[in-house]
Parts: C-alpha cells; sequence; structure tokens
C-alpha cells in the first residue's frame, strides 16, 4: 500500500502544480477538478469517507463548475489571463520557508488517537450513530450553524454585484441550450436521480457516511445542470420565495437552538429527542444549502436590469 | 434566554430576517440595536463573567463561549457603533439594499469572535467577518470592486495561514480551548502554530506591512460601511491576539518576538501617520489614521508581555491597549459618520469643498474635534487614558522608546487633523445642502462616547480586569 | 500516513506561491483552494492513528470545505464583475 500511497501523493503535487503555474487558464481548471478527485480519494484512503464525499461534491465539483463558469464569463469579457513565466524569488522563497516549517512541524509530530475514544463515549447521547455528524450537528453546532451563514453571507455579498444594480434580476448569466442537446437529455434525466441521492445523504449521514452539506451540493448541481441546459428559467437571485428558502435552514437551526435554553442550554439537544431535532435541522438545513449553493454558481445577475 | 446567548442569537436572527425582507432592513436593526442594549445592560449589572457551552458539552468536546471584562467591554463598543451607523445608514435611499443583512451578519460575527474561547470557532468568526466586510466593501459600486478583491485576497491569505496553526495546534494538544490549552505542557511545534496563526492575525489586523489594503478598501465603500469597517473590523483580529499571546500560550511569547511586533506597531505609526498628511481626501486622511492608530496597539505585546507579564505594572499596559481600541472604535466611526454627512451636504470629500462648513453643520465639526482630540491622546479622551496607561509602564519597565512612539504618533495625529480642522473652521461661507439635526447629533454621540471614556476611567478599568490574564496571580 | 501530511505542506507552500505571486486573479483563487485543500490533507492524516482518522478534525474540515467554496463564490463574483469593469484579470497597481 506505501507504493499506492506515495503515487497517489505525486500525482496530487502534479496536478496542484500544473492548476497552480501550467499554462492556460482552462488547462490549470481542468487539472483543479482532476486534483479535487484525487485529493477525494486520499480521504477514502485515510479511512474519512465524510470528508472524500464533501471534498468530491464541494471542493472538486461545485468548485470546478464555478471555476469554470468563471473562465468562460472572463473570456467573453476580454478579460484574458496575463502571461507570466518568470518565477518570483522572494515569494518562493517566503512560501518555501512556510512549507519547510510546516514539514518539520509535521514530523516532529507523534500521532495520537486526539478526542476519537471521547467521542466514541458520548455518541449514545448525541442521538446520531456517525460520529462525524455527532460533532458537526450537536458537540460543535454552534460552528455548523455559523458555517451556514458563512454561505449566506457570501451569497448576500454577490448582490451588490449584479450588472447594472438589478440584484432581484434572473441569477447568471443567460443560458441558450438547444432544446434537443446532449445537455438537455441528461438535464431531463438528472433531477429525479439528484433528489433521490441527495435526500439519501442527509437520512444517511445519521448512521452512515453522509450528510446536509453533501447533500444540498448534490440537489445544487442538479438544479444548476437543468439551469444551464436551459430546462428551467434561472430563479431570481433574490426572488422572495427564495429568500425564505435561503434562510429557513439557518433559522430553524437557531430557533431549536434557543428552544434549547428551555432544556438547559442554548443548542442543546436531550438525548431524547436529539435525534428528531437533528434530523429536522438537517432536512430543511439541506434545502437552504441546496438553494445558496445553486445561486451562488449561477452568480450575480448578469442580464444588465432587462427584466 | 439567558442576556449572553441573547446578545449572539439578535444580530443572527436578525440578519436572517433581514434577507428575508431586505426593503425593512433599517427597521429590523433598530429592533436588534434596542434589544441588544438591554441584554448588554443586564450583562454588566451582573458585574461577573458569564459563560456558556452550546450544546452542554463544555471544552474540549464542545466550544466554550465566556464574556469576560475585555469580551463584554467590545460588545458594548460594537453596539455604540452599530447603532450609529444604523442611524445614519437608514435615511440613505443611494445605500443598497444588502447593505443591512451584511452589517448585521459581520455584527454578529463579531460578538461570536469576542466571546469565544475555541480557536477553530474562532476561524468561523473570522470568516463570516471577512466575507461580510469584503461584501460591504463592494456595495460601494464599480469603483470600489478592485479595492474589494485585493482586501479579500489578504484577508484569505491570512486566514488560511490562522487554520494551518489552528491545525498544529490541535495536533499536538488534541485541544482547541484557549483554557485547556494554557494548562497544557508546551510542545516543540507551539512555535511554530503561533508564528503561523500570529503571522495570519497580523495580515486581518492590517498592521503594517501588510496594511496596503486597508485605505482604499476604507475609502472606497460607502461612509456606514467604512465606519464599521475602520472602527471594528480590525480590531476583531487583535483581541484574537491578545487571546492568544496572553491567555492560551503565554510561554510562547520569546522577547525578540514580542520586541518585533512593536517595532512594525512603530512603523505603522510613523508610516500610516504621514501618510495620512499626504491625503487631499478626508476619507483618505482617516483610512491612514486607522493604520497608525492600530500601531499603538501592537505595543501592549513587549510592555505586558513576556518576562515583564509577572510584574505589577502589565495590568497597566494590557489595559491601556484595550482602551486604545475601544477609544480609537469609537472616535473613528464618529469621523467617518462625520464624512458620510458632509459627502451629502456638499457632494465630496476633498478637504478644498469642505472649507468652512463648521458654520453649516456645527454639531458634525464639533463631533469631529472631539474624536480628534481621541485620536491626538488628548486629556480628558479614552485615548489619553490608553497612551497614559501605556506611558507609565514603559517608563515603570525601561522601556522608554516606546514612551517616545507614543508621544511622536500623537504629535502626528495632531499634524494630520489639523489639515480637515484647518478646512472646516475657515473663514467662509460654504455653500451646501442641509443635514437633518438629528442626523449630525449621531456622530456626536459616538465622539462624546470617546471622550467619555476617559473621564470615566476609573470603572471601565475596574471592569476590564474581569477575567484579565494574570489576576489570578496577582491575587495570590 | 506520515506522507499525506508531508503532502499536505507541500501543497500548502505551492498554493501560497500561487496565491501570492500570480498575477491572474482566477489563478489565485483556484491558488487559493489549493492552500485550503492542503491545510485540510495535513490536519486529517495528522489525525489518523491505527486506521482511523479521529472524527473531530474530520467535521472541522468538512465546515472549512464549506467556507472555502463561500469565500471562492464571493472571490469569483468580485473577479467577473471586476473583468466587467476593468476588462482586466489584474489589480491595477499590480501591473507593471
Amino acid at each position: 500500500m506505501a507504493v499506492f500511497d506515495l503515487a497517489l501523493c505525486t500525482l496530487i503535487l502534479l496536478a496542484a502544480l500544473a492548476a497552480v503555474a501550467g499554462p492556460g487558464l482552462f488547462r490549470a481548471v481542468v487539472f483543479f477538478v482532476v486534483y479535487g478527485v484525487l485529493i477525494a480519494l486520499a480521504w477514502v484512503r485515510l479511512g474519512a469517507p465524510d470528508v472524500a464525499l464533501a471534498e468530491a461534491a464541494i471542493g472538486a465539483g461545485l468548485t470546478g463548475v464555478l471555476l469554470l463558469g468563471a473562465v468562460g464569463r472572463l473570456s467573453r469579457a476580454g478579460a484574458d489571463e496575463p502571461l507570466t513565466s518568470r518565477i518570483d524569488w522572494p515569494v518562493a522563497l517566503a512560501a518555501g520557508l512556510v512549507g519547510a516549517m510546516l514539514v518539520w512541524a509535521v514530523l516532529s509530530l507523534a500521532p495520537g488517537p486526539g478526542l476519537a475514544p471521547a467521542v466514541a463515549e458520548i455518541l449514545p447521547q448525541t442521538g446520531v450513530e456517525n460520529p462525524v455528524t455527532a460533532v458537526l450537528l450537536n458537540l460543535r453546532a454552534w460552528d455548523t450553524l455559523l458555517e451556514s451563514v458563512v454561505l449566506l453571507a457570501a451569497l448576500i455579498g454577490l448582490w451588490p454585484l449584479a450588472r447594472g444594480g438589478a440584484w432581484q434580476a434572473a441569477a447568471g448569466p443567460v443560458h441558450h441550450a438547444l432544446p434537443d442537446g446532449v445537455l438537455a437529455g441528461f438535464g431531463r434525466l438528472l433531477p429525479p436521480v439528484a433528489l433521490l441521492v441527495g435526500v439519501y445523504l442527509v437520512w444517511a449521514g445519521a448512521y452512515q457516511p453522509g450528510g446536509a452539506f453533501q447533500g444540498g451540493t448534490v440537489l445544487a448541481a442538479a438544479g444548476v445542470l437543468c439551469v444551464m441546459a436551459g430546462l428551467v428559467r434561472a430563479p431570481g437571485m433574490a426572488a422572495p420565495l427564495w429568500r425564505l428558502a435561503l434562510v429557513a435552514g439557518p433559522g430553524l437551526f437557531l430557533a431549536l437552538g434557543v428552544a434549547g435554553m428551555a432544556f438547559g442550554g442554548f443548542l442543546l439537544f436531550p438525548t431524547a429527542l436529539a435525534k428528531g431535532m437533528i434530523l429536522a435541522i438537517e432536512m430543511v438545513l439541506t434545502l437552504s444549502i441546496a438553494v445558496t449553493l445553486a445561486l451562488m454558481v449561477l452568480g450575480p445577475p448578469e442580464g444588465g436590469g432587462a427584466q | 434566554m439567558t442576556p449572553l446567548i441573547a446578545l449572539l442569537a439578535l444580530p443572527l436572527a436578525g440578519a436572517l430576517m433581514a434577507v428575508a425582507v431586505p426593503h425593512r432592513g433599517a427597521r429590523i436593526a433598530g429592533v436588534v440595536v434596542v434589544a441588544s442594549a438591554g441584554a448588554l445592560i443586564m450583562l454588566v449589572a451582573q458585574w461577573g463573567i458569564p459563560h456558556a457551552a452550546p450544546g452542554g458539552w463544555g471544552a474540549p468536546l464542545g466550544i466554550m463561549l465566556e464574556a469576560d471584562g475585555l469580551a463584554l467591554a467590545f460588545m458594548a463598543m460594537v453596539l455604540a457603533v452599530m447603532a450609529g451607523v444604523c442611524a445614519t445608514a437608514a435615511p440613505m435611499r443611494e445605500l443598497p439594499t444588502p447593505f443591512w443583512p451584511l452589517a448585521l451578519l459581520a455584527w454578529a460575527a463579531l460578538n461570536a469572535i469576542f466571546v469565544s474561547r475555541d480557536l477553530f470557532n474562532l476561524y468561523v468568526g473570522l470568516e463570516l467577518l471577512t466575507l461580510a466586510a469584503v461584501a460591504l466593501v463592494a456595495t460601494g459600486g464599480d469603483k470600489a470592486l478592485a479595492a474589494a478583491l485585493r482586501y479579500l485576497i489578504f484577508a484569505l491569505t491570512g486566514s488560511i495561514l490562522y487554520l494551518a496553526g489552528v491545525v498544529l495546534v490541535y495536533s499536538a494538544h488534541g485541544v482547541l480551548d484557549v483554557s485547556l490549552l494554557a494548562a497544557t505542557l508546551p510542545a516543540p511545534t507551539d512555535r511554530v502554530a503561533m508564528g503561523l496563526m500570529t503571522a495570519g492575525l497580523l495580515i486581518k489586523t492590517a498592521l503594517f506591512p501588510f496594511h496596503v489594503w486597508l485605505p482604499p478598501a476604507h475609502a472606497a465603500a460607502p461612509a456606514p460601511a467604512s465606519a464599521m469597517l475602520s472602527a471594528l473590523v480590525p480590531k476583531a483580529s487583535f483581541v484574537i491576539l491578545l487571546r492568544l499571546w496572553f491567555e492560551a500560550m503565554p510561554d510562547a511569547a520569546d522577547d525578540r518576538l514580542l520586541t518585533a511586533l512593536a517595532v512594525l506597531g512603530a512603523l505603522a505609526v510613523g508610516h500610516g501617520g504621514i501618510m495620512a498628511l499626504r491625503q487631499t481626501r478626508l476619507k483618505q486622511i482617516i483610512a491612514y489614521s486607522t493604520v497608525a492608530q492600530i500601531g499603538y496597539l501592537f505595543l501592549v505585546f513587549p510592555l505586558a508581555g513576556g518576562d515583564g507579564a509577572a510584574q505589577p505594572w502589565a495590568a497597566g499596559a494590557w489595559t491601556g491597549a484595550v482602551f486604545q481600541a475601544l477609544s480609537h472604535g469609537l472616535a473613528k466611526a464618529a469621523m467617518f459618520l462625520c464624512a458620510g454627512l458632509w459627502i451629502i451636504a456638499v457632494g465630496s470629500d476633498r478637504l478644498e469643498d469642505l472649507r468652512g462648513l463648521a458654520r453649516g453643520l456645527p454639531m458634525t465639526a464639533m463631533a469631529f474635534a472631539l474624536a480628534a482630540i481621541t485620536l491626538m491622546g488628548l486629556p480628558p479622551s479614552g485615548g489619553f487614558t490608553a497612551k497614559y496607561l501605556m506611558m507609565t509602564t514603559a517608563f515603570a519597565s525601561g522601556q522608554v522608546v516606546w514612551a517616545l512612539v507614543l508621544a511622536g504618533g500623537g504629535l502626528l495625529a495632531a499634524a494630520y487633523l489639523y489639515r480637515p480642522m484647518g478646512a472646516l473652521f475657515a473663514r467662509e461661507i460654504p455653500a451646501f445642502t442641509p443635514v437633518p439635526r438629528y442626523l449630525q447629533a449621531v456622530p456626536l454621540v459616538l465622539a462624546l462616547l470617546a471622550v467619555g471614556m476617559g473621564v470615566l476611567s476609573d470603572g471601565l478599568y475596574a471592569f476590564l480586569q474581569l477575567g484579565r490574564p494574570g489576576t489570578a496571580e496577582e491575587g495570590l | 500516513m506520515t506522507v499525506y501530511a508531508v503532502t499536505g505542506a507541500l501543497l500548502v507552500a505551492l498554493g501560497l506561491y500561487g496565491l501570492i505571486a500570480a498575477r491572474g486573479l482566477l489563478r489565485r483563487v483556484v491558488a487559493f483552494n489549493v492552500v485550503g485543500s492542503g491545510v485540510f490533507l495535513m490536519f486529517g492524516a495528522l489525525g489518523w492513528y491505527e486506521g482511523h482518522t479521529d472524527p473531530v478534525p474530520q467535521a472541522l474540515i468538512i465546515t472549512g470545505i464549506v467556507v472555502a467554496l463561500s469565500a471562492s463564490a464571493l472571490a469569483v463574483g468580485l473577479v467577473v464583475a471586476h473583468a466587467r469593469v476593468s476588462g482586466g484579470q489584474v489589480l491595477e497597481d499590480d501591473a507593471p
């Protein structure tokens, strides 16, 4: 297995090199997606399937779509990447120094079980069987609540960027697809499958790898594809119903967190009710995450206030 | 609901509501201001250190929240500034609607950072603050895009370095809680971890030479957003630096390193002051002044840290730095809100266009003058108390060079603030659009608070000692 | 599993170089994501012990991945809007 690990790490580094310093922006982004898939493979090898799912869906998949879309928009705006071939030595030296310090630190740290035994011990009280989900939605629920709001902040940050200040117009550029094209056929098939996979990921997250963020990503990807295929029109970046969908998840999370004060503390889920409360939060959160991510990837309205 | 949780939940709930109904943003923010004031008064009246363990787990499995004197004082300053920002922003029709949810999100992030005891939770809070702050810059329109981008690139570099340090801390100690870390044995990797976290936070605090993103970003944003960005946002990463160096790992402090931080601070005071002298637009002057004023904060490291931490004078320097951060926040918010009102009145912030404006808008000129007194460190302002406390320690500990920095910085501030004051009080009759009196009163109240901090410094000093690192040892 | 932790450290160095030295703005967003995943890989690999990875770093990494996506989305939005206004993909005073 050592040979496999070494080969995988070499490939990861090569793909990263091509993404960061290789010629051609489009090529770089393609290598970045490949890099993301390789990293996901590394997570499988490290026995972290939850992270592998998140990396494949979010790190490689959604970030990849986001970057590829940007490459297209930039070339349409005539903003090509400036050519540079020279190496910036002072920066290289500084980055190398940070890298050397990190390698030294990594090699001098002795492996240990960390908090794994402590999490295993209290797992029965958390209402879920997957320790990663237990950490995310119970032990460190405050982190996760803030994180869901970070996602929202990034989306609202896109509102002022709408062309011509029309922040309530349809999200993203105008998409044209042939009604009988490959993308359209694929787009028709995908939504029901994605819905099934997405909901399954959330439901399964309590017992096995999966969860709200991974499930929401799958749903968002399906939605984005439908828009790109021209099957449905892009929703308004800030249409009233969508805005409610954006805040429903974090809102329910916060409300149940405050309701927990009745049981003795903020974000406290009593063992008997924990399972139901967490599942409810996850389901609604998945919806909000899916809508947020989809609008985020479609990007700020570019119609210029035509609608 | 305890008042502590209310302070966290109110701006968060307000932000969510402002997303759902954006055109009601101003009203929602007003409700959050009033309710938060109630919660804060209850907390201060308790005169203790309230804490909470979300989920009931406590560290190391869960996250601990604690509102010591430092956290409460900062939350109170943020509340005052936000009240002022909301009052002036509400009637501004040209402000884009997304301003409101973004401002509330930034507020929620600030409060979350001030009370958090968990290094990773602090990272999430910092990222929320960063994204909201960058987006607030971008509400300035097309001309603000480049400034927002530069800010985002610097901020992301900073947060990823901080996160790398947090990873090393957890891998070495298996805990992320500030108090638990203080009780663990030092690990050999701690220095690398502290170095990375500190470097990341310096970039976010805009300490010289990592400040280049700050003046364009703060000058390009709409005035109410600038007030938040300059008065509040750099303070969050500074508070985390205080938590790291004085609470989590005081033993990692090496005298040379502490001195290096203060040298950068001294350079910031000089560079920011000289650059402020060379600007012709008021918002640029105020933004460069922030670079200089942030420099003072870093004198705290050699004055109160390292070998000197156990000395009786350490408390003075630490409290002085906190006074500086708080009074600068109030004064700087007052100045940016004045600039915003003057832009409404004369349509520009060029110094030559502001000539004689003190006759037309006397209350704002008064506010600007009082805020200037605080920034120069003249008595009886909060800025004076800050410098007095830090200077006393500098002399007591024989580090006279830092006292010179404090004095020289005051002179520079007087020089760069003289120009806008000279323009305002020029004997000319200005042509301007009138501004309602209640709007003029808002920056005046903030500037009076900054001065009042000096007048009421005894009570505030005592309050800041609640939970101050090192107080336990002194009690023995 | 030290090899993965070392790889993570090298990715951080590589990505940091790109984040600071690259002039193309979208390239810097790509580099930021490489630094991020490098830090996460380090974190996860250091938490690997006797065939399992500590669930706490795993959860923190998932949070981190979502935060990185949020930052990337805002960055991409700004880069595209900036290109539309300025017609270029560099920040002005970075130009030679």
